[in-house]
């Protein structure tokens, strides 16, 4: 291999720090409007009266939307459409947009829209909240009876506040219209769910829409599904009959895009005295709205996590007076991880059994729940090469054990796990004669490095240097490809990218291999490939042809191919998950309750490591995340008016740099011959799923203290 | 935000007038606070008045006092040689604030009068006190986690967020003010900001028109046994659970003399005037 597995820099990176890269509000189109969305002040209720007509008299103002006059839209599943009706279903639903020539004419104007409500008694506090049962999988063997049977049992509860993504760029888009055609360019996952959500909104056909998200300044997950805002946008450009730009304010993203769920957890663990797991029992509920059924799997990747023959995982749904929560950033499994590998910790305090120990005495050799191998699964390796890097061996079993200086010092591990998945995805390549060379598929990449793992990808396999090749993504122009979510993207649009370069090196053998005299006259396909620019073949490598040589000969100016990859068929025999064991160290100060986590270490194993630089800065992303949920996020309600109160950066903290000492990462490669060709698993969520549990876990080897609700803040080690 | 009126002043003097004569005004300084509360409409001042123009941003030796202006910035005054020298716990307490960027615009002036952090208190849909006089206190029954431990009436449980005005409190400052017709005041520090009392929307005893002119601070003993402590949520970029400046003053192996200020729990700085009796004139091994 030539460029796959090098450290090669973002493609885009000079771009983005030059300011070249536009993000979504930032595309300058002629003489816009801005708009301003008007939130609702309480969570529940009715719209008795909305009075526009003060604001409408500002100047510079040109339209007030309302629920009275803006374009009602088919009802599409239960999600939430703005200014559909009176109905106040949580508090912070946009009730108005006002349009105005400025930014601040219509901020100003939107304070000036008079509104009453007739209230309802709101229900946010999730502890009063009843909670219904989803439909999950059967349990496996006997667990509610293992459990009661085991000698050794562990039961204790977790919980989780709501927390948001926070990206840098704050949500928003640019809509214009030409004629009955509609541009939007939006901050997204995926542009193509965007593009038929407008065609269905308007009623018009998808052709009609090109939908554009070529940079976005980070989403984990809140762009994942197509927020309110684009169709507003686009409904205001349509009224005012002038391109609209609409963002969100910090505040209004609250409440504008979702967020991860409270989540309420309980488990029993029933072991033997040797450690052996016999039972557990796994149980998760996570707040969803009034009006939309949101669920995440909190209870599922652990069900493949460790060899124990019984298991449940019941799941329930807690209904409030709250927008609906989205997919955050390793959903479900960060969740869950937390409650399992901390009871898994506890487990081994019980035991007395050193926690890395513990878990590979419950070492799943193959998927517990289907029976099924696992294509690959290096954990077994990630704990040697982790606990080496970290120095474990030298770690004493005891709580309060270690010391450094005043601090106490502590060590905690825990298991990541994420799916291996894959779906289908189209790439195109064109490459002319004057030998430049375009790469396309309409994927977005929303800061893991997508611009830059496909260009290594195309490189490699069309034996072209990357710097030569231009890969374009983010456009609904270009081929489809699924949104960028659930650490897919580089298995599924990696591998049509690759395929299609197959197809690419057929083609121009298809314009040279009948001729004779030609140096790769009746060649077989399967012994050419393509390197340093030329199509030659296999087994002697003296037969070749310059790529533009076999243009020219072919007579054509370029040849083109669109591949549709998708995963095969033999993966439906295997598990596919990627692995991670993740070890952290905290240093406590115990008279004021503050923890740094000083130290962290990332063994992971997630199939081929296309670029290591940004893999790399995948894992550390992850681990800050992780940070951030194990010691600082937390968006707090007031529950009295059903509200989201710490909706600024101010309140909602997020580490800072001086939060984050080392990080150091580990790649133990996999050779994955059946998640796809080039053997990829993704890695951007795997990341973080066990940081949360190991942290909690060092902190309680730090202090003897078992923090059980996050965040741990200084008042809950006091 | 709602339109106002802007003009600069570039005098004491002018400014003062221009206060004095230009109904709902408000003097804007850095702006770093101001602004983000004109945006969330919580503040509505019809005219603004820059003050940040006004020469007074110097730190200077004068007598037995270093007095530091107040449009010097919260970075420049930390740095000052005078006051690292004097007061390292000055520049320990500036530094824990805010972020450098915000610091670099902060004035001295602005962070003394720098308005609560209680998150109802930033929210016009939610009563409060402080902001709406005789609308409720949400926080008192609230999230009030940050919220005042000494010193609240039911009216207003808020905390003053600085961590500079913690040191200027433990080190006795003066503030000195310029009034509507040239009129001076000297406030002592301890007197500056008040209690919620009856009446939480004044945070201090500053009237309408006052411009604070300048802070003086009596030199002292302190500054090789002084120390700022800042208790927050995450490393920096955060406000104070709960802070401590703390001053010793000792000679030949006695403690001659302690300043003890709490931050982040009271509607003013702290003084904690009992550790004194406790502490002083005990022996110390250092
Ligand atoms: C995100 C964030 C985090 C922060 N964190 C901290 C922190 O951790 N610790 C901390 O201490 N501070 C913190 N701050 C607050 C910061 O210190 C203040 O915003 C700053 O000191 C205000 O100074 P300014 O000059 O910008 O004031 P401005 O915003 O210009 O004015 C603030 C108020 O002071 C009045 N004013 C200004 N100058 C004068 C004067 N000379 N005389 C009379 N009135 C005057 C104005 O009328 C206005 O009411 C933070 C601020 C932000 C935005
Ligand atoms: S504590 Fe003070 S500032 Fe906060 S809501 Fe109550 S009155 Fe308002």
């Amino acid at each position: 291999m030539r460029y796959i597995g090098k450290e090669m820099s973002r493609v885009d990176g000079v771009a983005k720090v030059t300011g070249r890269a536009k993000y979504a509000v930032e595309y300058k189109v002629n003489n816009p409007a801005y708009g301003y969305i008007v939130q609702s002040t309480v969570a529940k209720g009715r719209i008795s009266k909305i009075d526009t007509s003060k604001a409408e008299k500002l100047p510079g103002v040109l339209k007030i939307l309302t629920h009275q006059n803006a374009l009602k839209v088919e009802e599409e599943g239960r999600q939430f459409r703005a200014l559909q009706s009176d109905n106040v279903l949580f508090c912070g639903q946009p009730v108005a947009l006002v349009v105005a020539d400025t930014f601040e004419q219509a901020r100003y104007a939107a304070n000036l829209v008079e509104i009453e409500y007739a209230k309802e008694e709101p229900s946010t506090d999730f502890s009063a909240t009843p909670r219904v049962q989803t439909r999950g999988p059967a349990p496996r063997g006997k667990p509610a009876e293992e459990f009661a049977n085991s000698p050794v049992k562990i039961e204790a509860e977790y919980s989780i506040p709501i927390e948001h993504h926070n990206p840098m760029e704050p949500h928003g888009a640019t809509a214009f219209w030409e004629g009955e055609k509609l541009t939007v360019f939006d901050k997204s996952q995926g542009v193509y769910g965007v593009r038929g959500h407008l065609a269905r909104s308007f009623n018009i056909p998808e052709g009609n829409i090109n939908v554009r998200s070529l940079f976005v300044g980070g989403a984990f997950g809140s762009s994942l599904n197509v927020n309110y805002y684009p169709f507003l946008a686009a409904l205001a450009a349509r009224e005012v009959k002038r391109p609209v730009k609409l963002s969100l304010t910090r505040r209004q993203m609250f409440t504008g895009h979702g967020y991860r769920p409270y989540t309420a957890q309980k488990v029993s663990i029933g072991a033997d005295e040797s450690g052996k797991l016999r039972s557990i029992i796994h149980e998760a509920s996570t707040n969803t709205s009034s009006y939309e059924e949101f669920a995440e799997g909190t209870t599922r990747f652990g069900r493949t996590l460790y060899e124990c023959p019984n298991y449940d995982s019941p799941y329930y749904l807690l209904k409030t007076d709250l927008p609906t929560p989205t997919w955050m950033r390793a959903p479900g499994a960060v969740s869950g991880a937390f409650a399992i590998e901390s009871a898994i910790d506890e487990l081994a305090y019980e035991l007395k059994i050193d926690p890395v120990e513990l878990r590979l005495i419950n070492y799943a050799e193959k998927d517990p729940e289907t029976g099924k191998p696992f294509s690959s699964k290096a954990l077994r390796e990630c704990f040697t090469a982790g606990a080496k890097k970290f120095g474990w061996e030298k770690r004493k079993f005891a709580p309060r054990s270690m010391r450094d200086g005043d601090l106490f010092v502590g060590w905690g591990t825990a298991v990541g796990t994420w799916g291996a998945f894959q779906a289908p995805a189209t790439a195109k390549i064109r490459v002319r004669n004057d030998g430049s060379l375009l790469v396309g598929s309409g994927t977005t990449d929303i800061g893991p490095g997508t611009y830059t793992v496909c260009t290594i990808i195309a490189a490699e396999a069309l034996g072209i240097e990357p710097k030569k090749i231009e890969f374009v993504l983010g456009d609904t122009e270009l081929p489809k490809a699924p949104s960028q979510g659930g650490s897919i993207t580089t298995a599924s649009v990696g591998s049509a990218v690759y395929g299609a370069a197959g197809e690419v090196r057929r083609k121009l053998l298809g314009l040279v291999d009948k001729k004779e005299g030609s140096p790769l006259f009746g060649a077989a396909f399967e012994d050419t490939e393509l390197v340093d620019g030329m199509l030659r073949l296999k087994s002697d490598t003296s037969k070749s042809m310059r790529i533009v040589d076999a243009l020219k000969e072919g007579g054509v100016e370029y040849v083109e191919v669109e591949y549709q990859s998708r995963p095969s068929a033999e993966r439906q025999n295997y598990t596919t998950m990627a692995h991670g064991a993740q070890f952290v160290e905290v240093k406590v100060d115990e008279s004021l309750g503050i923890i740094k986590a000083t130290r962290v270490v990332e063994a992971t194993a997630c199939g081929r490591i296309i670029n290591p630089l940004t893999s790399h800065s995948q894992e550390m992303g992850g681990v800050v995340w992780g940070i951030g949920m194990a010691l600082h996020e937390a968006t707090e309600i007031d529950h009295r008016y059903g509200k989201m109160m710490t909706t600024n950066l101010a309140d909602y903290h997020v580490p800072v740099s001086a939060d984050v000492f080392s990080v150091e990462t580990d790649f133990v490669e996999e050779k994955d011959e059946i998640v796809n060709e080039l053997g990829i698993k993704g890695m951007g969520e795997l990341c973080l799923v066990g940081i949360p549990a190991a942290i909690a876990n060092a902190v309680y080897h730090a202090t003897g203290k078992r923090v059980r609700d996050l965040p741990i803040t200084p008042d809950k080690l006091l | 935000m709602r339109p106002f009126k802007y003009q600069t002043a570039s005098t004491v003097k002018d400014a003062v007038s221009a206060a004095s004569n230009s109904e709902g005004s408000k003097f804007i300084a850095g702006g770093t606070n101001l602004v983000d509360l004109m945006k969330e409409d919580v503040e509505r001042p019809a005219a603004l008045i820059d003050v940040s123009r006004i020469d007074l941003r110097q730190v200077r030796s004068e007598g037995d006092s270093v007095v530091i202006g107040a449009m010097a910035k919260n970075t420049d005054t930390a740095n000052h040689p005078l006051v690292r020298m004097n007061f390292p716990l000055l520049s320990q307490a500036i530094f824990a604030g805010a972020s450098a960027q915000i610091r670099n615009m902060a004035t001295n002036g602005g962070n003394l009068m720098q308005r609560t952090r209680c998150v109802y208190f930033y929210d016009t849909s939610m009563p409060c006190n402080k902001r709406e006089k005789g609308s409720g206190c949400a926080a008192k029954e609230g999230l009030n986690r940050m919220h005042a431990i000494f010193g609240w009436s039911d009216g207003c449980v808020a905390v003053h967020p600085s961590d500079m005005c913690v040191a200027l409190a433990a080190l006795d400052a003066v503030v000195s003010v310029e009034g509507p017709g040239g009129k001076t005041r000297a406030i002592p520090f301890s007197e500056f900001h008040r209690l919620p009392g009856n009446d939480p929307s004044r945070d201090n005893t500053l009237e309408n028109g006052d411009l604070i002119t300048s802070i003086s601070i009596p030199k002292n003993k302190f500054a090789g046994n002084s120390y700022y402590l800042k208790v927050r949520d995450r490393a920096s970029y955060a406000f104070a659970l709960v802070s401590v400046a703390a001053a010793l003053e000792i000679a030949g192996g006695k403690v001659k003399d302690v300043r003890i200020a709490l931050g982040g729990v009271a509607h003013k700085p702290w003084r904690a005037k009992k550790g004194r009796g406790v502490s002083e004139r005990k022996s110390c091994d250092k």
